[in-house]
């Protein structure tokens, strides 16, 4: 009996995996939704934050007495763009980044900056050192420079596995709940119920063909990103493997949660927004977690994206093995397990 | 040796919110019979039909499928029994044998899918998408669903609303083949022609309550009227029922929204007596139509409203 019950469990567990992965590959818009949408937020924020060290500071120079001698000045030091910008919209210029930094000659010249930009505060500089110098002053000594453009210390390698774990969460949370809800609303999990089916089996099935779709997932964006931006694994791909398997299993749970009662594709909808949007301000995918208060560090390192993140930044950025991620790995599982046990409790199924 | 009874309902009550859906229902289903609910929108057929199926708990009575209760033996009761919903939809886009895998693959036991493919005459569209399928196709492919599992009790609710002339004798054979399999059918359905074609036996379901039990035929004699007499007038107000009772061959006359109907057992007697009358107390006579009794008239007798007013 035990082993009939089995045998029922896992033939109902690969019948329902196999028509999961069915409808989704019927489904083309799903399909490019999952696979064409994170390759094009890389190539977008790869432009975006692209190195820019030998960017040319961009400058304007008001037109009164003195403008010839700065421009000159300017253009002897090299590195400069000199911009023209009508009288009366330097302060427009400046706020929409048209220019970085306004010269406004005189004794002493003005710098017109905004210091709440990076760049604009990296012009003023800039343009301090060569009018300075045009004036006479010399520098103490020369430095020696080494710029650290090594692959694997850029942005965009910081980024990818940012985006590789917003993508496991995001695509797994939409698309797992989703085919539950659309499924309530069919009436279909009330005909399910209505079988001997082994309701573990529908659920495990939802997280199973979640597993299937993330293989195709992760290779997608790891392989664009190393081929357009030398982006490198510096760990194990095996490592790279378990650490994205673990972090679809604590999604795929969560969503099963989050889809657990829900009636509409609305309701679920605001629902996955809410459970979502902290982890995509908080958990380090644009920027580091590390940037938020102590006070906020419990809460941010308890969300399953944070752990995710830094185990996927583990891997692929130092190299970690699996043995020295083990508290992200034991979060992710326990995040993962108890949502499928909860999820199962609540679920309903009419 | 008295018939083995399949299903029973024993004072069942089901409420939701405000509303009582059955109020104290008494049912026995036998093995191997076909069993109808029949009944307007609302009776009450479908809160019966799941709470038999298991799907709904009811509040009061007791409810015991092929001798067992749901509370404890639920996991046992369910590979026995094949149940159609009335608003499933499946999924558009896997094909029939995918689906019919689907839900085969629920069972320990059962039939193959092109076995269940023949059975409701779908192979031609094995490979097609349900999407693309017609609402009798879809109709049977749910029967078929229900059918994996090779169950010896077969619930469907309303398996016919909707669907044309053509689909649902289509869809009558495979009811009828599975009962000759020795299989117990239990069915609800709103049409009467349906129920007296298909049931042995028919309960009539109204406000949660079951008014009347018995096979097709009992049922209509019950009425103790053969025939039904119905006349409309051109303007004015039809004479009061009573005007009519004295008349030959009329046992009893009702007026309902400006028509009249009356219940005959000597048809050939009645109608010239009728018009007879009328035409003596001037009364201008639009239509007389006549039919033998059906069940939709022992609905109307038992209720007074007719099973599509719902």
């Amino acid at each position: 009996m035990a082993d009939r019950h089995a045998s029922t469990f896992l033939a109902s567990l690969r019948e329902l995996t196999l028509s999961r992965i069915r409808e989704f590959l019927r489904e083309p818009e799903a399909v490019f939704w999952v696979f064409g949408f994170p390759v094009i937020m890389t190539i977008a924020l790869g432009i975006a934050f692209r190195s820019r060290t030998d960017e040319p500071v961009i400058v304007a120079v008001e037109r009164l007495a003195g403008a010839e001698a700065v421009r000159a000045a300017l253009e002897t030091a090299g590195g400069f763009v000199l911009r023209d910008v009508p009288a009366g919209g330097v302060e427009r210029a400046l706020r929409d980044g048209i220019v970085q930094v306004v010269v406004v000659p005189g004794t002493p010249a003005t710098y017109r900056f905004d210091p709440a930009r990076a760049e604009s505060q990296v012009a003023r500089l800039a343009v301090d050192r060569a009018l300075q110098q045009a004036a006479g002053r010399r520098d103490a000594f020369t430095p020696r420079e080494d710029a650290v453009r090594a692959v694997g210390s850029r942005y965009i390698d910081w980024l990818v596995p940012g985006l590789l774990g917003m993508n496991i969460m995001g695509t797994g949370m939409w698309s797992t709940s989703f085919a539950i809800v659309t499924a309530r609303t069919r009436k279909l999990l009330k005909r399910f119920a209505a079988t001997p089916m082994p309701r573990s089996a529908y659920l495990a099935s939802l997280i199973g063909s979640r597993l299937a779709f993330l293989v195709l997932e992760g290779v997608v964006l790891v392989a664009f990103a190393w081929l357009s931006f030398d982006v490198v694994v510096h760990g194990s791909l095996a490592a790279l493997a378990v650490v994205s398997l673990l972090g679809a299993l604590a999604f795929g749970g969560i969503a099963l949660l989050v889809a657990s009662r829900a009636k509409t594709v609305e309701g679920v909808s605001g629902l996955l927004n809410l459970v979502m949007l902290p982890m995509w301000v908080f958990s380090g995918v644009f920027f580091a977690s590390s940037n938020f208060p102590e006070a906020m560090q419990p809460f941010v390192q308890a969300l399953p994206l944070t752990a995710l993140n830094d185990a996927l930044r583990g891997v692929m950025n130092d190299g970690e093995t699996l043995a020295s991620l083990w508290r992200e790995l034991a979060l992710l599982a326990g995040w993962g397990g108890v949502s499928f046990a909860a999820a199962l409790k609540l679920f309903r199924w009419s | 040796m008295p018939p083995e009874v399949a299903l029973a309902c024993r004072a069942v009550v089901k409420r939701y919110a405000d509303v009582v859906a059955v109020d104290g229902l008494d049912l026995q289903v036998f093995r191997g019979e076909c069993f109808g609910l029949l009944g307007p929108n609302g009776a009450g057929k479908t809160t019966t039909i799941e709470m038999l199926e298991g799907l709904l708990t009811p509040d009061a009575g007791e409810v015991e499928v092929l001798g067992q209760r749901w509370a404890e033996a639920g996991a046992a009761l369910r590979p026995r029994l094949g149940i159609q919903l009335q608003e499933t939809q499946l999924a558009d886009k896997l094909s029939v044998t995918e689906t019919l895998g689907l839900f085969r693959s629920f069972y320990p036991s059962g039939r193959t899918v092109p076995d269940l493919l023949a059975l409701v005459g779908l192979e031609a569209k094995a490979g097609a998408w349900v999407g693309k399928l017609s609402g009798g196709q879809r109709q049977r492919l749910s029967v078929a669903c229900a059918l994996a599992g090779n169950p010896d009790v077969l619930f469907l609710d309303e398996p016919t609303t909707g669907l044309d002339p053509q689909s649902r004798l289509q869809l009558w054979d495979v009811l009828r083949r599975f009962k000759a399999g020795g299989g117990t059918i239990v069915m609800t359905t709103h049409y009467m022609d349906e129920a007296a074609t298909l049931c042995d036996r028919i309960g009539v379901v109204d406000r949660g309550r079951l008014i009347a039990l018995g096979t097709p035929a009992a049922l209509v004699q019950s009425l103790g009227t053969a025939h039904v007499v119905e006349v409309t007038f051109d303007g004015g107000t039809p004479p009061p029922g009573e005007w009519f009772t004295g008349l030959p061959g009329v046992v009893e006359a009702r007026v309902a929204e400006g028509v009249v109907t009356l219940g005959s057992s000597a048809i050939h007697a009645t109608i010239p007596a009728v018009l007879a009358a009328l035409a003596e107390a001037g009364a201008a006579v639009q239509e007389l139509r006549t039919h033998s009794a059906t069940l939709e008239d022992v609905f109307v007798a038992l209720t007074g409203r007719h099973l599509r007013d719902g």
